[in-house]
């Protein structure tokens, strides 16, 4: 029998009822965050989610962690339901699943020093000594890139590159099985960027980790992630190996993203021609059930190309 | 005539603890319906630029002091508030990255606008307002009439932002500084906004500034490109010689490392360090301590910015 994935999402869905109208006679509305989304993560691997803003990603990593419960659907740690598991039950879940965000500046608490906010995770599990917690907070400090001097600077010190790294090393110091990194380069200088990338390639291979890499930025998942999920309007709209994502999306969403990407060479320079949300939403790819050996059906539904290639699409008789 | 002529500008700014440079020694100009880029990072003194030619920084703590700085032929060191506001709209006009906190929170998108036109042009109300209700259709706005009576928050950041190009259009400037415009934007609609400033720049002959730290941008938008680091002006170059050819370590190094060049999960070129900082910089060239290339001589002296070819310059010693 094979391992069961690190992380398996099975039909997510978030949905906030959000009150209008004036303070005597409101009504209620849904608004739909996250639509059934079903997302395996593999062990060893980086899954990318990519989506514009209020798309549902950055819930569905919320969701994730157990920081946000769902409105239904699973979340799988391991091969283990997690869903539904009170404070005490969850504790050894939470130190396989760690996060990391986008900006650094506020997830750091400014009165600790850097050795301190590394060891925290090891103090609030209880693991090893103090004088153990402190060694493994400067052994990590210096795995990301700083030197073991650090530990005594504190967060305003430092560039946020550096923030971003003390932020991987808390992150990582419990071994965690799966990372949740929503945004963690999107704040830094382009320069800057590509280190913390590497790190990231170098610290995934390194521990076997899985990371599910939530971004904006189609340019840096290409070159980090191995499979890529397209979120849209809070529904996965796309998922596929990465370069069958660049090379081959079948999404009209997907591709309106991918032809958004700005040129790499002032050659490749063109006059864009753009659809609104709503033709996008619209233009869900049809496709004929009988070639796929599916039943008909008059919702979209994400639909197995094979080689690991799925594609929300309206099947037709 | 250069619309925008810049030579030797030093911009510093007093702090409790000493002064800091943010640009020194800038050289560049831009002629009428040309678009310059303005790359670099973060501290590379690209914004400060932007804002000292347009005299928007609080004098003091700024210091900005030059050989030449000079809007649409204006002296911009001499001239009085009046003039100032005058080449703000007429001559120059800006758009910033946050839309949101460069609009007023209480008043309508069409008062605003409206009260720009009515500051540079004789004009009564109902006129400035057709005409703001034409500049938001012109941004290519669906339903300009209802946005002016909308207030900002009500609308989307994309659409504020072709709000805010709409109101610096308002004057027909000359030349626009568009500080990156796109940054705060999701990737559909930055490449919207890209599109509809080089529409406008081409359709109104206005000359065009475009600040950002994304290659990308730059790939997609401009004629000729000034590079900055550490507050100097690294390399200048048209825009395709800087992506073909770029003569500086630091240009180079920067399009090393820009993500998703080619297929297939892979380490990235990295720039060791980080970017200097402005109030202990390096000696000798900004670039040395990250730069592969650097010998004593770059650590003990700033590179002349020295010519390559007819348009191309650069500040390297490797040149010479």
């Amino acid at each position: 029998m094979t391992e069961a994935p690190a992380l398996e999402l099975r039909g997510l869905t978030k949905t906030y009822r959000l009150r209008e109208g004036g303070a005597l006679r409101p009504t209620h509305t849904a608004l739909h965050a996250v639509r059934d989304v079903s997302l395996t993560l593999p062990r060893n691997a980086i899954l990318g989610l990519v989506g514009e803003s209020g798309s549902g990603k950055t819930t569905t990593g919320m969701i994730a962690l157990r920081l946000t419960e769902p409105t239904a659907g699973q979340i799988i740690v391991g091969g283990t339901d997690i869903t539904h598991l009170g404070h005490g039950a969850l504790k050894p879940f939470r130190r396989r699943m760690q996060v990391v965000f986008q900006d650094s500046y506020s997830a750091l608490d400014p009165m600790f020093t850097l050795a301190q906010i590394v060891a925290e995770p090891l103090h609030i599990h209880g693991l090893g000594s103090p004088r153990e917690q402190t060694q493994q907070a400067l052994d990590w400090l210096e795995r990301v890139g700083l030197h073991r001097s650090y530990g005594g600077r504190y967060p305003h010190e430092l560039s946020g590159g550096q923030r971003q790294r003390v932020a991987i090393a808390r992150a990582l110091i419990l071994r965690p099985d799966v990372l949740v990194a929503d945004e963690p380069t999107s704040a830094l200088d382009v320069s800057v960027k590509a280190q913390i990338i590497n790190l990231l390639q170098d610290l995934q291979a390194e521990m076997g980790l899985s990371i599910l890499f939530i971004s904006h930025d189609l340019s840096v998942v290409r070159s980090l992630t191995d499979r890529v999920a397209v979120m849209f309007n809070g529904r996965v709209v796309e998922e596929a190996p990465t370069e069958a994502i660049f090379t081959d999306a079948r999404h009209p969403y997907t591709r309106a993203l991918l032809d958004a990407i700005p040129a790499l060479h002032p050659r490749d320079r063109r006059v864009r021609t753009f659809a609104s949300r709503d033709a996008l939403e619209a233009a869900t790819p049809r496709m004929a059930a009988r070639d796929l050996g599916l039943a008909p059906s008059d919702v979209a539904r994400l639909v197995d190309l094979g080689q690991g290639h799925r594609v929300e699409a309206l099947l037709t008789s | 005539m250069r619309l925008v002529d810049i030579s030797n500008l030093v911009v510093s700014f007093a702090q409790s603890d000493g002064v800091v440079q943010a640009v020194r020694g800038l050289s560049l100009h831009v002629d009428a319906g040309e678009s310059l880029g303005i790359v670099g990072e973060s501290g590379s003194g690209k914004s400060v630029t932007c804002m000292a030619v347009l005299r928007l920084l609080r004098e003091p703590p700024a210091r900005i002091t030059a050989d030449r700085l000079a809007l649409g032929g204006v002296d911009v060191l001499g001239a009085d508030a009046r003039k100032l506001s005058q080449l703000r709209g007429r001559v120059a006009a800006m758009v910033f990255q946050d839309p949101m906190t460069a609009f007023d929170p209480v008043f309508t998108i069409g008062q605003q606008i409206a009260e720009t036109i009515m500051a540079h042009q004789d004009i009564g109300k109902r006129a400035a307002r057709a005409q703001a209700e034409a500049l938001l259709a012109r941004v290519e706005i669906k339903n300009p009439a209802a946005i002016l009576d909308a207030y900002p928050h009500q609308l989307s950041g994309g659409m504020l932002q072709r709000a805010m190009i709409a109101m610096a259009l308002s004057c027909r400037p000359q030349i626009l500084f568009a500080d990156e415009p796109t940054t705060a934007l999701d990737v559909t609609i930055q490449a919207q906004i890209l599109q509809l400033i080089k529409a406008l720049q081409a359709e109104m002959g206005m000359g065009l500034i475009m600040v950002t730290h994304d290659l990308g941008v730059i790939a997609e938008t401009v004629d000729r490109v000034v590079v900055m680091y550490g507050g100097r002006v690294m390399e200048v170059a048209p825009v395709a010689a800087i992506f073909d050819d770029p003569l500086h370590p630091y240009t180079a190094a920067l399009l090393g490392s820009m993500p998703g060049q080619s297929a297939g999960r892979q380490r990235l070129v990295e720039i060791p360090g980080a970017s200097p900082n402005p109030a202990d910089p390096p000696s000798g060239c900004p670039f040395h301590p990250r730069c592969g290339l650097a010998d004593a001589r770059c650590v003990a002296e700033m590179p002349a910015f020295l010519p390559y070819g007819d348009d191309r310059q650069a500040a390297c010693w490797r040149l010479q």
